[in-house]
Parts: structure tokens; C-alpha cells; sequence
């Protein structure tokens, strides 16, 4: 957004891709130029506070041993594994938001220039002094007691092998060039920089995409490529880093835009033409899922499963708080109800009733009882208000596992043995499905996944998701237009409870037994997360959101393309909770309306802001004083 | 009353009311049932009624009885510090901090660590009441801080955005702290040093462990340092102005923003104060220590009436004793077996409970700022 303040970046709708819909309403006219201020005079203070949160957070990521844990894991071989990267990771950032904030105070600024790469340095020199003060400490006291990463090992690592004096050095130099680095990106034109981000992206995705793309290949026989590229298991080769950055560099360069020019002429066709070019795409990308998994692996495939599962949890609890908006924390019970009562009915060893019924026809008992319980659930906690429903919805999570887990009803569900040796989904006798064959267990995701899609977009075209979206912004106006609002939030609550039972019938008949552990409220909230990062609202949100943390960082207990991130992927998803919501609450890929409601007062501040300006240009000047004083 | 549940005056009865009603007498009813028949089965073991449903039921003797509410209330005094900060953020924010319950397990963390380093250099042992009060200074600054911290990163530029979003952001908050101390600290249950004998062991005075003594008296000061605090400081003026109506107390040459945070620095030191008392009584901890009490505690600040300060001790006693006791005094005459496992179910039950019948909470007349429109 603060990109197109800059003059040489004028160009109406240029923004970068990070930027996204909030830059998409950003001012498109030429900004007046201010005159340069001294160099930095007025931000020491900030610089150093930025730096003091840099360190701050070096020394957090050093203690919670993720640079010695991530070692294993290189990015490049030789030169940059995820541990180096953690650390470097955030002085570039500090570096880069310094920039950013000097940027945006006042609403015209200064031009660019050598400062961002000077602040830039300075505050990433303080965050690498955070590691450096780590090494310090590592080297001359014995925290071991209560920290337990406190170790010989990690000194060593910090100080590159090399003596302490070497990395309180090294780290303060490299804090300070990673800064520069972060701030220099802020000098770059906008096309370059795109180049820039599109070289890292790609190096980093190919290393990240190891085992999935070793994967294909050796089902499509280009092993000979792979081979090259990757050290076995062990990142890209540096010689094919540079030949992927430059290769995609080169792409970058050439296509210029036309992939946004493309999206932008689909996103601008009408009526039939429009329907037809999602329709391609759609079926472009089911073929490509279809065909996909006949070439891999039984890891990938269960990943794909795994991702699946959860894109169809994620589009059930989308319908509840994305559409409905209503916060259900419990969304947990749902697919334990639905994982039971499959187990239940098919299984011979379920201990009180076992009709072992075929898993298809189980499953329309799974929706049946699955949403009865969502109007148990739903009707008490209803009409209370948003965050009170919340917690109370998380007890309700939390009272199910209990009943699953009691002696009580042990008798029924087996209590803390849980049900075991469940058959697969039988497929009206062609083929039964199981853990044992992570590809057929694709399949039917994959299937299920299709039949969600089509219902979520069904209904939230439909008068029920209107109203569910009018009760969502405004609930009493709502109410006042005539929706009755208790019985629209209560279908919300159903039809999510049904979405979420698909999911656990399946998940009972993938694992092949069920216990109260597989239904904790972390996985309602891993699901929220989910939710949350891909976008409220959105469905090719809620996708790419599972599809991105599932798949890279893995489920609450399902490992993803990073297994050695597993330790820490609950951190990473209690941290990126917090900044989705400060920074980015509409989420990675935004529903249009959500973001509206999100962004109300900003963009009626951009209005504004436009309006003024426009009057500046025409022989007024108030702004210009008012911004300055203020 | 908080319109946080039934329907608004006038509205027609739907069908989910008389759901609703149904559900109220339900409860009501199993409550009843459950409750008489223990009664019975008190007064006379052999009495038909008392067998009606459950025929093993044994009943339990004077001294069981003391001892489950003795424990309920202790642990009800902890649920009402945590409870504390719940509320008087609620009051004033009008949102749920989902994170004050790790405040509570940072609280037991530091006075873990601190109690050991304490009991390394032996002054634990020589000292102890020198060094729990050191434990409990050092433990109230950090928590005080984190909470701090917490508002000014985390929830400070939310300030005005819709009602979910603090309350997600506090979800992830709490998420990360929790995972925090996992990966700082290890995932293994860390101990407390041993606690004198006068602490451990039952007192002549009604059988009661010291620590639990300990507890109730340190909760009963400290709220009323706290009520003293609210009632009768300028600071706490501050305080209920803000709560009542921010704007016009900003009006009135208040500083909200410092008020705020003042209101978690007192919230954090209290939930501090409860994790070091967390510590004496069960001495271990855990990264998970925080989530349940945390939750609990919401459920006391609810059912004390959010915003209330006496409420909330009144909810955390109140549910303290309920988890204690409730499985064994309602839901074992009524034939469930294995009661002892549903005692969270009881606290989350009976926070539902309190929200169907009376939302308002026990003591709830003051209305947050939203609702009195």
C-alpha cells in the first residue's frame, strides 16, 4: 500500500504481490513529493526499537533450539539451512519494516533513499546483537536447569564453530547485512522486486517441495533431474539454486505482468464467458488432481489425504465463522461425532451396538446424528452473544471428548481403548478404502472435497447465504429486514456440523480406529487457524490455507513436507494467528466482501484522502499543514 | 439483565425456546433428582428413594464431604484470582482475554524456577517464608509484565475493531504462550521443591492441609487489597469511569490508554499471585497447566457476573466447590460411573448452565458498556 507512494512507482494499480487487496485500493494518483528530510534524525528511537524487538525475538528463536533442530534441514547445500535461516530471517524483516514505518508516517513522505538501507542496517545490527548476547551468555553461564535448549551444541552452531568473540562478531555483521538487505528491498522498483521475490520464492519452494517433487518424480521417471537438483534429502544444490533463480528470474522478466494482466481480463469478463473460464479452470485443476496422484508416492499421497481432511474441516467451520460468522471453538465435537458414530456402525468390535453396516450407508446415519447434535449444541448457545458462545462452544468440544473418553459410556465407545480394527469405506463393493492405501484415500477426499465445494458455493449464493452473511455484518439489521436470525445461525451451526461429520467418517475409516486423543480442542483451533490464514469467507481461501499450513507444516498430529518443523509448528500457528489478525484479518485470499466489512474505515479514509488531495491539486493546501501537525 | 441469552421481550416463541425451557428443566431436574437422592442417602443408606436409580451407591461420610469442599473452595480461591483478571478485562475492554490463563501458567513457570534456584542455594529450606514471598514478588513482576506486554502488541491496536477479532488474536496469544514455554522449557512436568511439614500436613484445627489454608487466606487478602485497590484509589476510580463509559471518561481528563493497562498489569499479578499458590498446592506444572483453569476461570467470572470483582471470587469458589463435589453429590446417585473423570465436564456444564438460566451471573447487575443501549 505504501508502495504507490513512492514517486517512481506512480503507475495506477501497480502493486507488489504481497501487498494484495489492501494495495489494491490504494490511492492511484501522483502523490506530491516532500521535500527529504535529514537523514534519520527523528527515527534513532525507533530504529533501536524495532532492533530491541528484533533481538528480543533472535534470542526467543535461539532458546527455543529451532536453529540447531532445523540444521538438518538445508535449503541450499552448502551454504543456508532453516536454522541459519530462522535467525537471519528476522533481522531482514526488522530491517525491511523500519523502512516501512518511516515510510508511512504522515501521509506524503519522503523519497526513498540511502537512509533505508542505513536504518535498515542499524536495526538489524541490533537484532543480530540479540544473538550475539546469546552466544555471550551460552559461552559463560549454565542455564540448563529450567532452559532446556541450553546447550554446548547451539553455541557452537551460533559461533559457526568458531570462537565466542568470532560470533558476537559475525552475528552483529550479519544482523547488519540481512537488515541492509531488507531495507535495500524497499529501494527497488517494483518490477524488480517482483523479479527479485519470484527468484526467492521459487528457490525456496522447490527446496521446500523436496520430498513431494522427488516424489513425482520417480513415478514419472525424471529421477535424472531430481537427482541433480537435490542433495538427497538435503536442499537444492547451490549450482542449481542459481539456475532456478535465474530461470525464473528470466520468466519473470519476460511474462512482466501478463499474469496479472490475464487474471485481471478473466476477473473483468461477464456472464457466460466468465462461467466458462472458472469452469476450465476448475476442471483443469480437478484433472490435474486426478491425474496427479497416479505418479506419486504412498508419503504424498497421505499428505494429500491429510490436506484433504482438512480442506473439508476447514470448509465446514467456513461456513460457521466465515459466513455465519458465528465462533464455534468446538468445532472438534463434530468431527468426533461424526469419526464415532461411523466407527460405531461399521465396526464389529464397537462394544455396545455393532450393526456393521456398510460405510456408505453408515454415512447417512454419520449426517443424521452429526446434525442433530449441531441443533443440541446449537440451540442452547444461540442466541448468546459472539464470545460467549465462543468459550461455551469450546466447553461443549471439550464435554464430548470427556463423555467419549469416561468410563461412563466406555461401554459404548470404548472410553480411553477406544474402537479399533475399523473397516475401510467400502465403494458400493467396487473397492474398500483404508489406511492402506493412501491413494484410494485421496480419491475419496478428493471426491467429498468436490461434493463440499459445490455445497459451500451453492449456499453461499443462496438466500440462506445472504442471510447468513446479512447476519454476520449486522445482526439486529438483520433482524429488522426480517431474517430470523436464530433459525439462519442455527442452520449455519447444522449445515457446518454435517460438513465436519464427512471428514470424520472418513478420518474413522482412513486410521482404522478412534480414540478421544484424535479430538482435542487443539485441532479446533489448528482448524480455525486454517480458516483464519486462508481467508473467512473465501473458498479458494480456505483451500490454499489448508493446502499451505497442512501441507508445509502438517496437522496437529500429521507431519507435513517439513517434518522437522514439527516441534514447532504450533508456535508458528499461535504466532501467525496473532499477525493475521493485526495485519491481514481478511486473510490470505480474501472473500471481496469480507474485506469490505474488514476495511469500512479505511477505505472511507482513502475516500477521503483522495478527495483532499484532489482539492490540493486544484490550488487548496490544507492537507499538506494538517498532515504536519499532526 | 445481559441480554447474552432468551429471547427479547416481545418476540414470539420459537421453537428453539421451548427447546431452551426444556433444556432449563432438564437440568434443573437432573440436579434436583441427583441432589435428593444424595440427601436421602445421607440421612438414612438403606432408604428406598436413595436407591431409586443407582443401587451401588455408597454415599460418603462427614469427613470425604469436608474434604472435597475444602479442596473445592482452595481451588475455587485460585480459579477467583485468575477469574479476576478475566473479569476486570471484560469490564473494561469488553472482550475476553482467551490468554489470561497462560498469564496463570507463566505465574506457576517462574515460581517454578525460581523456587528451585531458591532450593539450590538452600534458603527454601532455612527460609521459607522469605523466600515464597520473593517467589511471589518476582513471579507477580513477570506476569505483570507478559500481560503488559500482551495489550500493547497484541490487543492495543485492535482497540475498536470488531468484537471476534480480539478474541481470535487472543486465541493465537494464548496459543503461542502455551507453545512458548513448550519449546523453552521441555514438555516434561517440572516440580516444585519440598514444602515444610506445617504446609504438607493436616492441621488439628478441622483437618485441613496447610496449603489449602494458605491459599484461601492469601486469596482472601489479596482481594481485598484488590477491592481497596478499585474502590478507594484514584486509580481505580479511573477504572470503573473507563469501565462504565470510556469516551466520556476520557472526557473527563482520564487517561484510558494508561487505565487499560493498568487494569492488565493488576489482572497479571493476581493470575501471577494464583500461579505461585497453583504451585504450593499441586507442585508441578506443566505448559498445559494454563488452559483448563483458564477456562474455568472465565466460566467463574461468568458465573460470579463478568465485571463484578466480588462475583468473580464468588463464581471461583463457587465452581471450585461444584467440580468437587457436583460428580459425586449429583452425578453418582444418578448411576454414572467413573464420576471423578467428568469433573471439568461439570465445570463446562454448569457454565452452560448458568448461562441458560441466569446469564447475568450471580452478582451480575452492572451491565458492559455495550448492552446497556
Amino acid at each position: 500500500m505504501t508502495a504507490d507512494e513512492q514517486p517512481s512507482e506512480a503507475a495506477p494499480g501497480v502493486t507488489d504481490a504481497a501487498s494484495g487487496a489492501a494495495g489494491a485500493q490504494a490511492h492511484e494518483h501522483e502523490t506530491p513529493q516532500a521535500p527529504p528530510r535529514p537523514l534519520l534524525a527523528q527515527d534513532w528511537r525507533r530504529l533501536l526499537r524495532m532492533g530491541a524487538v528484533g533481538a528480543t525475538a533472535q534470542m526467543f528463536l535461539a532458546l527455543s533450539n529451532m536453529p540447531l533442530r532445523l540444521d538438518d534441514r538445508l535449503l541450499i547445500k552448502p551454504i543456508l539451512s532453516f536454522g541459519y535461516l530462522s535467525l537471519l530471517f528476522v533481522p531482514f524483516v526488522v530491517g525491511n519494516r523500519v523502512g516501512h514505518q518511516i515510510k508511512r508516517e504522515g501521509i506524503p513522505t519522503h523519497a526513498a533513499g540511502a537512509h533505508e538501507v542505513i536504518g535498515g542496517a542499524v536495526a538489524g545490527a541490533v537484532a543480530g546483537a540479540g544473538v550475539s548476547l546469546m552466544a555471550l551468555l551460552l559461552a559463560n553461564f549454565d542455564l540448563r536447569e529450567p532452559l532446556v535448549n541450553w546447550s554446548p551444541q547451539l553455541a557452537d552452531l551460533l559461533a559457526f564453530g568458531n570462537s565466542t568473540g568470532f560470533a558476537v562478531f559475525i552475528w552483529l555483521l550479519l544482523g547488519g547485512l540481512s537488515g541492509a538487505a531488507g531495507g535495500a528491498m524497499r529501494l527497488l522498483r517494483p518490477r524488480i522486486r517482483r523479479v527479485a521475490v519470484t527468484m526467492i520464492l521459487t528457490v525456496g519452494l522447490i527446496s521446500v517441495m523436496e520430498t513431494l517433487v522427488t516424489d513425482l518424480a520417480e513415478g514419472m521417471r525424471f529421477e535424472w533431474l531430481t537427482d541433480r537438483v537435490y542433495a538427497r534429502r538435503g536442499g537444492v544444490n547451490w549450482n542449481w539454486a542459481l539456475i532456478l533463480a535465474a530461470v525464473s528470474g528470466l520468466v519473470s522478466v519476460l511474462a512482466r505482468g501478463r499474469v496479472r494482466r490475464t487474471r485481471e481480463r478473466i476477473a473483468s469478463l461477464e456472464g457466460a464467458s466468465r462461467n466458462r473460464a472458472n469452469l476450465g479452470l476448475i476442471a483443469l485443476t480437478g484433472a490435474l488432481l486426478v491425474i496427479l496422484p497416479m505418479f506419486t508416492g504412498k508419503l504424498t499421497n497421505e499428505l494429500l489425504a491429510n490436506v484433504g481432511l482438512f480442506v473439508l474441516l476447514a470448509l465446514g467451520l467456513n461456513v460457521v465463522v466465515g459466513l455465519a460468522g458465528i465462533l464455534d471453538l468446538g468445532y472438534v465435537a463434530f468431527f468426533a461425532v461424526g469419526s464415532y458414530t461411523a466407527a460405531v456402525l461399521t465396526a464389529a468390535t464397537s462394544p455396545r451396538i455393532n450393526p456393521e453396516l456398510p460405510w456408505f450407508v453408515a454415512l447417512i446415519f454419520v449426517v443424521g446424528i452429526t446434525g442433530l447434535v449441531g441443533l443440541f449444541i446449537g440451540a442452547p448457545v444461540i442466541r448468546m452473544r459472539g464470545d460467549y458462545l465462543a468459550i461455551v462452544t469450546l466447553g461443549f468440544g471439550e464435554i464430548i471428548r470427556l463423555l467419549f473418553l469416561s468410563d461412563w459410556l466406555s461401554g459404548w465407545f470404548g472410553g480411553s481403548q477406544g474402537i479399533v480394527r475399523i473397516p475401510g469405506a467400502g465403494i458400493f463393493g467396487l473397492a474398500s478404502v483404508d489406511g492402506t492405501d493412501p491413494r484410494a484415500v485421496f480419491y475419496l477426499v478428493l471426491a467429498f472435497c468436490a461434493l463440499t465445494i459445490y455445497i459451500s458455493w451453492r449456499l453461499e449464493r443462496s438466500r440462506l447465504g445472504r442471510a447468513w452473511m446479512a447476519v454476520r455484518e449486522d445482526e439486529t439489521v438483520a433482524e429488522a429486514m426480517g431474517i430470523n436470525t436464530v433459525n439462519v445461525k442455527l442452520m449455519a451451526f447444522v449445515v457446518g456440523a454435517v460438513l465436519g461429520s464427512f471428514s470424520g467418517a472418513i478420518f474413522s475409516a482412513k486410521v482404522g480406529s478412534v480414540f478421544p486423543n484424535s479430538f482435542l480442542i487443539l485441532v479446533s483451533i489448528v482448524i480455525l487457524v486454517v480458516v483464519i490464514f486462508g481467508g473467512m469467507g473465501s473458498i479458494p481461501g480456505v483451500i490454499a490455507g489448508s493446502a499451505v499450513l497442512i501441507g508445509v507444516l502438517g496437522g496437529p498430529r500429521q507431519p507435513g513436507l517439513l517434518a522437522e518443523f514439527s516441534e514447532y509448528k504450533l508456535l508458528i500457528y499461535g504466532a501467525l494467528l496473532i499477525w493475521m489478525m493485526l495485519a491481514r484479518p481478511e486473510g490470505l485470499i480474501p472473500s471481496v466482501r469480507r474485506s469490505r466489512e474488514l476495511h469500512q474505515q479505511e477505505m472511507a479514509q482513502d475516500a477521503w484522502l483522495r478527495e483532499q488531495l484532489d482539492e490540493e491539486a486544484n490550488g487548496g493546501g490544507s492537507l499538506r499543514a494538517s498532515a504536519a501537525t499532526s | 439483565m445481559i441480554r447474552t441469552a432468551g429471547p427479547r421481550r416481545g418476540a414470539p416463541r420459537t421453537g428453539v425456546d421451548w427447546f431452551l425451557t426444556f433444556l432449563r428443566v432438564a437440568a434443573l431436574t437432573v440436579i434436583a433428582v441427583g441432589l435428593l437422592a444424595f440427601i436421602w442417602q445421607e440421612i438414612d443408606a438403606d432408604n428406598p428413594f436413595a436407591r431409586v436409580v443407582n443401587p451401588d451407591a455408597t454415599g460418603l461420610s462427614g469427613e470425604q464431604f469436608r474434604g472435597l469442599v475444602v479442596s473445592g473452595v482452595a481451588q475455587g480461591c485460585m480459579y477467583g484470582l485468575i477469574a479476576l483478571g478475566y473479569s476486570m478485562v471484560y469490564g473494561v475492554l469488553g472482550f475476553i482475554n482467551f490468554a489470561h490463563g497462560e498469564v496463570f501458567m507463566v505465574g506457576a513457570m517462574t515460581g517454578m524456577i525460581t523456587s528451585n534456584k531458591l532450593a539450590d542455594a538452600g534458603w527454601w529450606e532455612s527460609n521459607f517464608i522469605g523466600s515464597l514471598l520473593l517467589i511471589v514478588i518476582i513471579s507477580m513482576i513477570v506476569c505483570t509484565l507478559t500481560a503488559v506486554i500482551m495489550e500493547r502488541v497484541a490487543y492495543r491496536p485492535l482497540r475498536g475493531a470488531p468484537r471476534l477479532i480480539p478474541l481470535i488474536t487472543s486465541i493465537g496469544v494464548s496459543f503461542f504462550i502455551q507453545n512458548a514455554a513448550l519449546v523453552l522449557l521441555g514438555p516434561t512436568a517440572k516440580a516444585y521443591p519440598d514444602v515444610p511439614d506445617w504446609v504438607k500436613d493436616k492441621h488439628t484445627f478441622l483437618q485441613i492441609e496447610g496449603a489449602r489454608i494458605l491459599v484461601v487466606v492469601v486469596s482472601a487478602v489479596s482481594m481485598a487489597v484488590l477491592w481497596y485497590l478499585v474502590e478507594h484509589t484514584k486509580g481505580g476510580k479511573a477504572m470503573r469511569a473507563v469501565a462504565e463509559d470510556a469516551e466520556i471518561a476520557a472526557l473527563m481528563g482520564i487517561n484510558v490508554n494508561r487505565t487499560i493497562v493498568r487494569v492488565f498489569a493488576v489482572g497479571g499479578a493476581m493470575a501471577g499471585l494464583a500461579g505461585i499458590l497453583w504451585g504450593i498446592l499441586f507442585r508441578s506444572v506443566t505448559h498445559l497447566t494454563g488452559f483448563l483453569p483458564g477456562i474455568k476461570a472465565f466460566s467463574a467470572a461468568v458465573v460470579g457476573g463478568i465485571g463484578h470483582l466480588g462475583g468473580a471470587m464468588a463464581g471461583g469458589v463457587s465452581i471450585g466447590v461444584a467440580e468437587s463435589v457436583g460428580p459425586l453429590v449429583i452425578l453418582e446417585p444418578l448411576g454414572v460411573s467413573g464420576v471423578s473423570q467428568l469433573r471439568d465436564a461439570v465445570a463446562f456444564a454448569m457454565l452452560i448452565g448458568v448461562l441458560l438460566i441466569r446469564p447475568s451471573g450471580i452478582f451480575g447487575e452492572r451491565l458492559p458498556a455495550e448492552d446497556r443501549t
